[in-house]
């Protein structure tokens, strides 16, 4: 399944570089496509930090990792490295796993 | 990449910001190989991830996704559709570069919010050519070199919860989105999609959420488009590989409320 989704998600990923370079520029031109294609990644990645901080499975937790994430936007509104916002994340949802 | 053009001091330069964007993005593979591990891929599995699919944000998505429990299919959708901003940047760069064949597919290959931010940023067609290739190139070796070396580290670790390695995705997230966030457009979508996402994560399967998110965004992107003058974006370097804070591509505040570039880097 893991298999699946690598070759899978590597091939439609593929698919879309190529295409870009080889699909008649109007259809990409298209001012709805473009907006849509600026927001995909702002919809998807905030779904994706909610989801991995506040869920488990299929139920809804506050636990450690909002601790981390915390200190992750605090590290960017810092405008710490990429590498420091992780770092800060990891070490702060261990020590208040460690602590609580 | 034949170039007569007397540029030899401003090739360097643009070979300079090259091998700093490498540097920098090599530094993200790292964490993005202990994470794909730790996600439960396995070594094999996760630099195939880096060697093929080679598109940061999506990477980090779909092995989030498959952690978190996913499906294979969601996991994969997410992340085609994260790497969706490549095939803009190939519209852009594909006059530029002006290749077919096999050259054309290594260069879609390595087309991502990198390369594409590094040769935009040049002012003469010699130059952008030159430092597609070179960052593309420079990327993609030390993005796969950093995702092995990651890889290897966090197979070492035996229980990657405890060191809080779980929360290391949400935050990569987190830095990488933080560039695009300008204005209260991108507010609005991000919070309704998200509250989308998390309101429905009791009732449809693991990794059905983020989808709906994507929706969200489709049907926003329909209903408002882009200004006429709102060209899809280049990259902002300054992303999350830019993390590195060593290299700036200059030129890069083109657009800026555009695309930024990471879903992914590379």
């Amino acid at each position: 399944m893991i298999w699946a989704a690598v070759l899978a998600g590597s091939l439609g990923c593929f698919v879309l570089k190529y295409a870009g370079m080889s699909v008649p520029k109007r259809i990409l031109a298209d001012r709805r496509v473009q907006k849509v294609a600026a927001l995909l990644p702002i919809a998807l990645l905030t779904a994706l930090i909610l989801i991995q901080t506040f869920t488990t499975g299929k139920h809804l937790v506050v636990d450690a990792r909002a601790g981390g994430l915390a200190v992750a936007c605090v590290a960017v509104l810092l405008r710490a490295p990429f590498l420091v916002v992780v770092a800060a994340a990891c070490v702060a949802t261990a020590l208040i796993r460690l602590w609580t | 990449m034949t170039s007569a053009t007397p540029w030899p001091a401003g090739r360097a330069a643009v070979l300079r910001t090259a091998v700093g964007v490498g540097v920098a993005t090599g530094a993200y593979g790292l964490s993005f190989g202990a994470i794909s591990v730790a996600s439960g891929l396995s070594l094999l599995q996760t630099c195939l991830l880096s060697l093929l699919l080679f598109s940061g944000g999506s990477q980090f998505a779909l092995v989030s996704i498959l952690g978190g429990g996913g499906s294979a299919i969601s996991a994969a959708a997410t992340a085609v559709l994260l790497g969706s901003r490549n095939a803009f940047y190939g519209v852009r760069l594909s006059t530029t570069l002006g290749v077919r064949g096999w050259r054309r597919a290594a260069a879609a290959q390595v087309t991502i919010d990198e390369s594409t931010a590094v040769s935009t940023a040049q002012t003469t067609p010699a130059a952008a050519r030159y430092g597609f290739w070179a960052t593309g190139i420079s990327v993609f070796v030390l993005w796969n070199l950093g995702t092995l070396i990651g890889a290897v580290g966090a197979g070492a670790l035996k229980n990657p919860t405890v060191y809080g390695l779980d929360a290391a995705a949400p935050a990569a997230f987190v830095a990488l989105i933080a560039p695009r966030m300008r204005g209260a457009e991108p507010w609005t979508v991000a919070l309704i999609a998200a509250g989308v996402a998390l309101a429905s994560v009791p009732f449809v399967p693991i990794g059905v959420p983020v989808l709906f998110a994507a929706v969200v965004a489709i049907g926003f992107g329909v209903a408002r488009p882009a200004a006429p003058t709102d060209a899809a974006g280049p990259p902002d370097p300054s992303g999350p590989s830019d993390s590195g804070g060593s290299a700036d591509p200059g030129g890069s505040e083109a657009d800026p409320e555009q695309d930024p570039d990471r879903g992914g880097t590379p």
